[in-house]
């Protein structure tokens, strides 16, 4: 085995050295009728080619050469090679969490450094460095407005990621908190006369996403006034992190809770990710997950060492700001070089690139008989479409051409079961969006025979 | 080191009262103990507090230390200059870094606690357990 | 400090590397995009006035060469697996194939998105599928869950998951879950999430769990006991079939922390020893990455009568063979993490498994053949706080070194001029000044030999120099960093 650096000379001689005559000797605290007497069975040994193979023959079994309409929290983006070498290195890669400072700087400086991009990037004063992934950073948002504010209820937008919610429910469902949801308007974004009337002085947060699960742009500032007025504080979460090169970002906030995949992480069929979790100053002994802080050595030299750790499961145990321990810091280090390569130009740029396909995607696609933008809120780069026919049957035949549509959305919002979210990023041709457009056209145009039949679902997934 | 008029309890706090108003820090052998403080969290004036009961922290980088009460009562006052400036805690435990002022509901509590000899009987046998465990 | 004092200029063979942002100048960019092919639009007009901003202010401008030179210089100031031994205890730093990289990487794998159709995700499906199999079968198990980001969030599911179970079985929920003192941080305070009280249990003179104490407390406020084993101080439990015995008879259950299942994998199952639920630890037993701090994945595996209450989504298969993800559970915990687990890592476990296939029983006898080696070579230098038979690592004292003022964290210290990271200090909580070692089967003898060397040379210049040890390290980049100035007066983030 050539992971295993032991001849088996070694391995005699170590057990001589050791005393002992085998090496069963050295598993004898475990009681013999439990130490298992035949080997497992599980597939391998395999050479690395085999390895190779098997997974060539998995990916085989994928989406390879398909075109994707497809975001809703999880987006393909451009990512550049350079990122990706670099991450690699084994310095990077195989290192553990930087507890020790004096050999870990190279880890410690990128985490300050990732702390400091996320700052600028959503407004906030202070960021940690990453958690688990977008939907278990709000829940931890969440929980940690429930401590400052000592107050259990949590309001929720209905335009907030279903997935986000299920979530935040699960992390929920043991800390007392009453989580009530408030509606949608008919432009697509949270409905504030809602909000308003579900928040009261036993709120701890409003929770709100922008650009929201529709791809609209919430009303920041007006939330923000409704939960403010109300002593509760204002959680904003953000699943597509590239809105934020053109949008403003949302400094009224009190804590944002972001996923950062589409800043150099692929879409990986739904993780690893890089949870984000930012805050005002004021907040931060509440704050979840390791904080990286710079400081001198005894020379004088400028460093760096995880700080704040007293809030931390390790040294805090039962009475911790949360359990997390592992997060996300290699994702976190993708997403650092990716911003770092993009810099200031280029994160602006990657973002207008994307408004301009989405406007075009959205005027091709509303010119196709039988299409219509379901809500009238700006959007960036997802826009909801209402289809004359089902939309699992177009769904369906889109694949024939080879194109992955968009997402249904009847799974999610019963109510929006002739409705489908469209996502077009920079890495969508303009080629692919006239295909869909082209596509959806052949579709609609030989429906109405069809039209209202009842068919089997194709998607999988939810 | 440890002044007669204090009274301590177990847990390393010491109190003084004066005139219905008790004064509370942690003594010199907990800031000792952990090491170099680096924050220090207190209740607003106003708080309720019982005797036995946590009412803050005291942190150093590595550890996290419960404040409990010596009295019952309410809280009149907390050490502001902590917040900026916890070193104080390490330098000054019996003097300025004083971290409390509870208005005592009962005299009684602070009176039944150790004196200045009894408190040092006790921490020269905590040492005594340290050094040989 | 002020930024005049940062002298750049410092001689050392790399040079130094200031922060990105101190390297930015208006009009760089380390990266170009494709030409639009689109109509460009007027974002203002779009999006509205009030709503843009003109770029992110303070993002650094810098070229790729230069982003190539910071990361690559950064990454010359960290230790890791590849450079040598990295014995932190209860860590796990094993080699991470290379291979496991380059799957993980492939069209096809990297690329799949969560909510594509299922009929072009069955490459997908059938990793997870080849996974939760050989992980059921290595534990014994009946049952698995991939969707836990790592082992904190398989703690947390786990105990959800019991939490579930045992209120449909009662019709009320029980309050307490029990942990030895011993354990990990993160099983309290996952415990704590899921609304339980804690109730320490204190270990025996042996190092395990006190049966008698445990006796006493289990009683039908419990839920359960959270168990690592090996526990923390590299221990097997021996008693733990009559410890799970003991929790069943009085309705509670039994969950096994899976952090050291290094020592077990291939020699012995938890679901043959009585363990309910346990969750895996990936990134340690599996091989994948720890890449400075995560990420992770941390599967739980549970029993059948606990499997309704599983998180979504569940893998399926349909009558024709085609697998599924299945939402749709009444009894379930809930969803953990948006669009399943944690696929990138669990794609590296899988590779990590198929390599090994059966032989992993060989990296376990590796990793507690090395654990006793440097055991056996260290003990007349270094105290041994427990003399229980060691398995994956082994935990001993400063006990001997502390009468010249030298602690655990100072020979740690000393460790790294010898070119080694430092094993787990100060940890677990029921040794004073503990040095906690796990090897891993990943290092050669010549390796631990030149471990055991620098141990010994260290505990000579304690009793010796101590001085000289206590303000190690002498050789690296930068020196004892003050954490007190860092932790009174945070600096988190840079500012221009």
């Amino acid at each position: 085995m050539s992971y295993l650096p032991k001849s088996d000379a070694d391995r005699q001689a170590m057990l001589r050295a050791i005393g002992a005559e085998s090496i069963d000797e050295l598993f004898r605290s475990i009681p013999a009728e439990f130490r298992l007497r035949v080997p497992l069975k599980i597939p391998g040994p395999m050479a690395e080619a085999e390895i190779i193979g098997y997974f060539r023959d998995r990916a085989a079994e994928n989406s390879v050469g398909y075109a994707s309409f497809l975001g809703a929290g999880v987006y393909r983006h451009l990512r550049s090679v350079v990122a990706d070498a670099l991450l690699q290195r084994g310095e990077f890669l195989t290192a553990y969490t930087p507890y020790q400072a004096e050999i870990s700087q190279g880890t410690l400086q990128w985490i300050f450094e990732f702390q400091t991009l996320i700052c600028q990037l959503t407004g906030q004063e202070v960021a940690n460095a990453s958690m688990y992934d977008g939907s278990t950073a709000l829940a931890e948002a969440v929980l940690m407005a429930e401590r400052i504010t000592g107050r259990r209820r949590v309001v929720t937008a209905r335009t907030l990621h279903p997935e986000y919610r299920d979530v935040l429910e699960t992390y929920a469902q043991h800390a007392g908190l009453e989580i009530e949801s408030a509606g949608y308007g008919t432009s697509g974004q949270a409905d504030l006369d809602a909000l308003g009337s579900a928040v009261n002085d036993r709120t701890a947060a409003v929770v709100v996403q922008s650009p929201n699960f529709f791809g609209a742009i919430e009303q920041i500032p007006a939330v923000a006034e409704i939960a403010h007025a109300a002593g509760a504080l204002l959680v904003v979460a953000i699943t597509e992190a590239v809105s934020l090169g053109l949008l403003r970002p949302p400094a009224e906030a009190d804590i944002v809770a972001m996923e950062g995949q589409s800043f150099g992480l692929p879409p990986s069929y739904g993780g690893p990710f890089a949870g984000v979790l930012a805050t005002r100053e004021k907040f931060v002994r509440q704050m979840p997950g390791r904080l990286a802080g710079q400081t001198t050595d005894a020379a004088g030299h400028r460093g760096f060492c995880l700080t704040l750790a007293t809030r931390e499961q390790h040294i805090r145990r039962e009475k911790a700001t949360s359990n997390i321990c592992t997060n996300q810091a290699l994702c976190a280090l993708a997403m650092t070089m990716h911003l770092c390569l993009l810099g200031r130009e280029g994160v602006r740029e990657v973002a207008a690139q994307n408004l301009a396909k989405a406007r075009y995607a959205a005027r091709a696609l509303a010119a196709v008989p039988g299409v219509k933008r379901a809500f009238t809120a700006p959007t960036f780069n997802e826009f909801v479409v209402r289809l004359a026919v089902p939309v699992d049957r177009v769904n369906g035949e889109l694949l024939e051409d080879k194109i992955i549509g968009p997402l249904a959305l009847a799974p999610f919002y019963g109510e929006l079961d002739d409705c489908a979210l469209v996502c077009v990023t920079e890495t969508t041709t303009r080629a692919e969006i006239d295909r869909l457009a082209e596509g959806l056209r052949h579709i609609l145009a030989r429906e109405p025979a069809t039209a209202g039949r009842a068919v089997k679902r194709t998607t999988g997934g939810d | 080191m440890y002044p007669t008029e204090f009274r301590y309890t177990k847990e390393h706090e010491w109190v003084k009262l004066d005139g219905g108003i008790a004064t509370v820090g942690i003594t010199d052998y907990a800031q000792h103990e952990l090491g170099d403080v680096v924050y220090v969290e207190l209740p607003k004036p106003g708080a309720k507090v019982s005797a036995g009961q946590a009412f803050g922290t005291v942190e150093s980088v590595k550890s996290v230390s419960e404040v409990y009460s010596p009295v019952s009562g309410e809280v009149v006052e907390v050490n502001a200059a902590l917040g900026d400036s916890p070193e104080k805690i390490n330098q000054d435990p019996h003097g300025e870094a004083w971290l409390v002022r509870i208005r005592a509901a009962n005299a009684a509590e602070a009176a039944a606690l150790m004196d200045a000899a009894a408190y040092q009987a006790y921490i020269a046998e905590k040492q005594k357990e340290t050094s040989s465990g | 400090m002020s930024d005049d004092r940062i002298r750049k200029a410092r001689p050392h063979p790399s040079q130094s590397e200031g922060l990105i942002f101190e390297k930015s100048a208006r009009g760089k960019r380390g990266m170009e995009l494709p030409a639009l092919d689109v109509p460009g639009v007027d974002p203002e007009r779009e999006l509205g006035a009030g709503e843009t901003r003109g770029g992110v202010e303070g993002f650094p401008e810098v070229s790729e060469l230069e982003v190539v030179r910071h990361f690559t210089r950064l990454s010359t100031w960290n230790y890791a697996i590849d450079l040598g031994m990295y014995p932190l205890g209860s860590c796990t730093m094993k080699y991470n194939p290379r291979v496991n990289e380059f799957i993980a990487r492939l069209d096809g794998i990297a690329t799949e998105h969560p909510y594509q159709p299922a009929q072009l995700s069955q490459g997908c499906l059938r990793v997870l599928r080849d996974l939760e199999r050989a992980l059921v079968e290595i534990t014994g198990m009946d049952a698995v869950t991939l969707a836990p980001a790592a082992g904190a969030q398989g703690e947390l599911t786990g105990l959800l998951v019991i939490h579930a179970c045992l209120a449909d079985r009662d019709g009320k929920a029980r309050k307490k879950v029990l942990i030895p003192d011993s354990a990990h941080g993160t099983n309290p305070a996952s415990v704590s999430i899921t609304g339980y009280e804690v109730e320490n249990i204190r270990s025996d003179a042996t190092g395990q769990i006190d049966f008698d104490e445990l006796r006493r407390a289990v009683n039908e406020d419990v839920a359960a006991l959270m168990l690592t084993n090996p526990n923390t101080l590299g221990v097997f439990e021996e008693r733990i079939a009559a410890i799970a015995a003991l929790l069943h008879e009085r309705g509670a259950l039994l969950y096994m922390d899976g952090a050291n299942m290094n020592a077990l994998a291939g020699v012995t199952r938890p679901g043959d020893l009585g363990v309910d639920v346990m969750h895996l630890n990936l990134h340690k037993t599996f091989s994948t990455p720890h890449g400075g701090g995560g990420p992770g994945a941390g599967p739980v595996a549970v029993k059948k009568p606990l499997e309704p209450y599983l998180p979504v989504p569940v893998l399926a298969e349909r009558v024709d063979g085609s697998l599924w993800l299945d939402s749709d559970r009444p009894k379930s915990v809930g969803r953990v993490k948006a669009f399943g687990g944690n696929f990138g890592v669990l794609v590296r476990a899988l590779a990590y498994i198929l390599a090994y296939g059966p032989g992993i029983r060989q990296a376990t006898e590796d990793a507690v053949l090395n654990a006793n080696y440097i055991r056996k070579h260290l003990e007349d230098d270094y105290e041994l706080p427990y003399d229980t038979p060691s398995m994956h690592e082994v935990v001993f004292s400063d006990a001997r070194q502390r009468k010249s003022g030298v602690t655990t964290i100072d020979i740690a210290k000393r460790l790294i001029d010898y070119g080694f990271h430092p094993y787990t200090t100060a940890f677990p909580l029921i040794v004073h000044g503990a040095l906690m070692i796990e090897p891993t089967e990943s290092e050669s003898r010549e390796e631990c030999d030149l471990f055991i060397d620098a141990m010994r040379a260290i505990a000579e210049e304690a009793a010796c120099e101590p001085e000289w040890v206590k303000t190690a390290p002498h050789l690296t980049r930068v020196g004892r960093l003050d954490e007190v100035a860092a932790a009174r007066r945070p600096i988190l983030r840079w500012k221009p």
